[in-house]
């Protein structure tokens, strides 16, 4: 476990899929496309079988449960804002588990690098005094926030550059210890009496996008999606037209040859590691300025984990991960709209399904294509 | 006679994770990372009720719960060995899936979001929490033998030396005619029903099954497989020592010396620290998490 890790191939190297460089021994777009795209379909079918059994076990009809969950995420307005909302939390945890797997390296604990990005960005709120500009605070909150969530992705990563302890378990182990430290330090010192949560800050609120389109009434869908759409454009610029994001793919394809090439791993591994956590922890804001206005014990809950369903769907590549959020966040929120008819729990079991189909299933197609290749040569 | 009292909820908190210890070991060092264990957990509590519900009687329950934590780690095992799935993605899976599945079931079952109703379990309620009430319930017998019965397996047996070699150099196995996967799902399965029973003991310990009830507890399994250095009778040993430590945090409750959030911390700021070496080097089984190819 604690060797450079060639373990992660089925996904260290998935982000070959959609955009690399296009030379003579790679496989064609199209070829390439048909290995990024096939996967998430099987995955869906999978689901929908899946979703059908637990549907007809409860006695009703699979087309009228689907048609609802449709309704309730697309098909209105209130609904859909729900879903960006969701979708927004989910692409910052699948752009940070994106990063980490891009250096051949699994962050596994993208939900405590949430909670204490929200929870420093919360400690600056109420630290500023209140009736500052929205505009004038945010880079103050961005930076706190990426600061929590950096410092948490940072250990792991020193820890792996240093000693060689495996990051999948340090990570695991950390979010156990982050979550119980952040517990204490709201429970004993911050939390409003009776509540599980901090007093509210005052300044730097953002705006939701009901303030500008009041369809979206009542939904938590806020500006911090703009952050978002900005973080995907940076993570792919960063990733394909810096020198830094070539050496951090380089060493997440091939450790040796990287070291070989004059890149210094071990900095890699922990810088990737940080800025991984550092972007988890700028989702924090979603919750903490554009939501609630408050840091709240357990709201990172699980999304650190559909982060990395949302980054092996989405394979590792910006665009892939907007999509997956999106997919991701619908079936979150749609588990809401069809609870009168099944229990929403049977979303949980669906999005586990299509984590465990597009895992078994990646290898399978690009084995498969492969040969198909190999049999038309 | 407080020595005693101490000893008694140390090990009474120490069984689930010894069972489920013992199976991590087992999977660990055939090669296939353990992240599972809590799922595997979760499941068999939920089996354990459900069938011991259904029928009345513990036993069936305790059936139950060895073929729960199967089913789960048949699923694992198939996607990680025949489909070379990324083990650390299938495994967090499955952990989604069996606390997605439970909750369903939970409705579907008992039309609850919460809670099961009571079930019988093997101790009488009433008959207190010392010694003599622990020593009747069959699980804790197990929990206690399952260590020495796993040391003897992976060290005394040819099934244990296979699955040492699958762990470490499943190439060099395969060559000398060990047939790796078979191995493999051996131990991955084996690693399912221990966990599952660890689940069953909490679930029939507490007499129902509440949502998430196994709280982090296949975690802190997984940290003393891997604080123990994947042995099992130094893994049970860190089994032990968690579960003091729990204990202790319980009997100093209200006294402020200690808040709990810390002594929740202890099992894995151990864990981090024996990954880093800092006291003796953790070194894991060459090919864990690695995809066997004959």
């Amino acid at each position: 476990m604690s060797s450079p890790d060639p373990t992660l191939t089925p996904v260290a190297d998935a982000p070959l899929g959609i955009a690399a460089p296009r030379t003579a021994g790679r496989p064609s777009r199209r070829a390439q496309i048909e290995e990024a795209v096939l996967p998430p379909l099987v995955a869906l079918l999978l689901a929908a079988v899946v979703g059908d059994l637990l549907i007809l076990s409860f006695g009703q009809s699979p087309g009228a449960v689907y048609r609802l969950l449709l309704d309730g995420t697309w098909g209105n307005a209130y609904g859909f804002g729900q879903v960006l909302y969701k979708a927004t939390t989910l692409v910052f945890t699948g752009l940070a588990v994106a990063l980490g797997l891009r250096a051949g390296l699994f962050n596994i604990g993208a939900e405590s690098q949430l909670a204490a990005g929200g929870f420093c960005a919360a400690l600056i709120g109420l630290v500023l005094p209140a009736g500052f500009s929205a505009l004038l605070c945010l880079p103050v909150y961005i930076l706190a926030a990426a600061i929590g969530g950096g410092v948490v992705g940072a250990v792991p990563g020193v820890l792996k550059a240093r000693f060689g302890a495996h990051e999948v378990i340090v990570t695991i182990m950390l979010n156990f210890i982050v979550l119980a430290l952040l517990n204490y330090l709201t429970s004993t010192r911050l939390h409003v009496p009776d509540t599980l949560h901090t007093a509210e800050i005052r300044s730097g609120r953002l705006p939701r996008l009901a303030d500008m389109w009041p369809a979206f009434q009542g939904s938590a869908a806020n500006v911090v999606i703009v952050l978002a759409i900005l973080a995907m454009i940076g993570m792919w610029w960063f990733l394909f037209r810096t020198r830094r994001g070539f050496e951090l793919r380089a060493v997440g394809l091939q450790p040796h040859a990287a070291e070989y090439g004059g890149i210094d791993v071990g900095g890699v591994t922990w810088r990737a590691l940080a800025l991984s956590g550092a972007i988890a922890g700028i989702g924090g804001l979603n919750y903490v300025l554009g939501y609630k206005h408050y840091y709240e014990e357990g709201f990172a809950t699980g999304a650190g984990f559909l982060g990395i369903a949302v980054a092996l769907v989405g394979r590792s590549h910006p665009v892939g991960i907007g999509l997956a959020a999106l997919l991701f966040a619908t079936l979150s929120q749609g588990g809401l709209a069809v609870n009168a008819l099944v229990p929403k729990q049977m979303v949980d079991v669906l999005q586990a399904v299509v984590i465990l189909a597009v895992a078994t299933s990646v290898p399978e197609v690009r084995r498969l294509l492969r040969m198909r290749r190999g049999g038309e040569r | 006679m407080i020595l005693l009292a101490f000893l008694a909820q140390t090990l009474r908190i120490a069984i689930p994770y010894l069972l489920a210890a013992a199976g991590g070991v087992l999977s660990e060092r055939a090669g296939l990372i353990a992240l599972t264990l809590e799922g595997y957990m979760l499941g068999g509590a939920f089996t354990a009720v459900a069938a011991s519900y259904a029928t009345g009687s513990p036993w069936a329950g305790v059936v139950a719960a060895v073929a729960g934590g199967a089913v789960l780690a048949l699923i694992y095992a198939v996607s990680a060995i025949r489909f070379r799935a990324d083990q650390v993605v299938v495994g967090i899976a499955i952990n989604l899936f069996a606390i997605g599945l439970t909750r369903f079931l939970l409705r579907l079952f008992f039309d609850s979001s919460s809670n099961s109703p009571r079930v019988s379990g093997f101790t009488v309620q009433g008959s207190g929490t010392g010694f003599g009430a622990l020593l009747l319930n069959p699980l804790v017998w197990l929990g206690i033998l399952v260590i020495p019965a796993t040391a003897w397996l992976l060290y005394r047996t040819p099934f244990g030396l296979r699955v040492r070699a699958v762990g470490e150099h499943p190439t060099a196995a395969a060559s000398v005619g060990v047939p790796v996967a078979r191995v493999r799902y051996l131990a991955v399965l084996l690693s399912g029903m221990l966990a599952g029973l660890g689940g069953a003991y909490l679930a029939l310990d507490q007499h129902q099954f509440t949502d998430g009830m196994t709280a982090g507890r296949g975690f802190i399994a997984l940290a003393a497989t891997i604080f123990g250095r994947w042995d099992p009778v130094r893994a049970g040993l860190a089994c032990l020592l968690f579960a003091a430590a729990e204990t202790l945090q319980i009997q100093l409750q209200g006294s402020q010396a200690l808040p709990s959030q810390f002594v929740e911390m202890i099992p894995y700021v151990l864990t981090i620290v024996a990954l880093a070496g800092v006291v003796g080097r953790a070194v894991a089984p060459a090919a864990l998490g690695k995809t066997a190819t004959e």
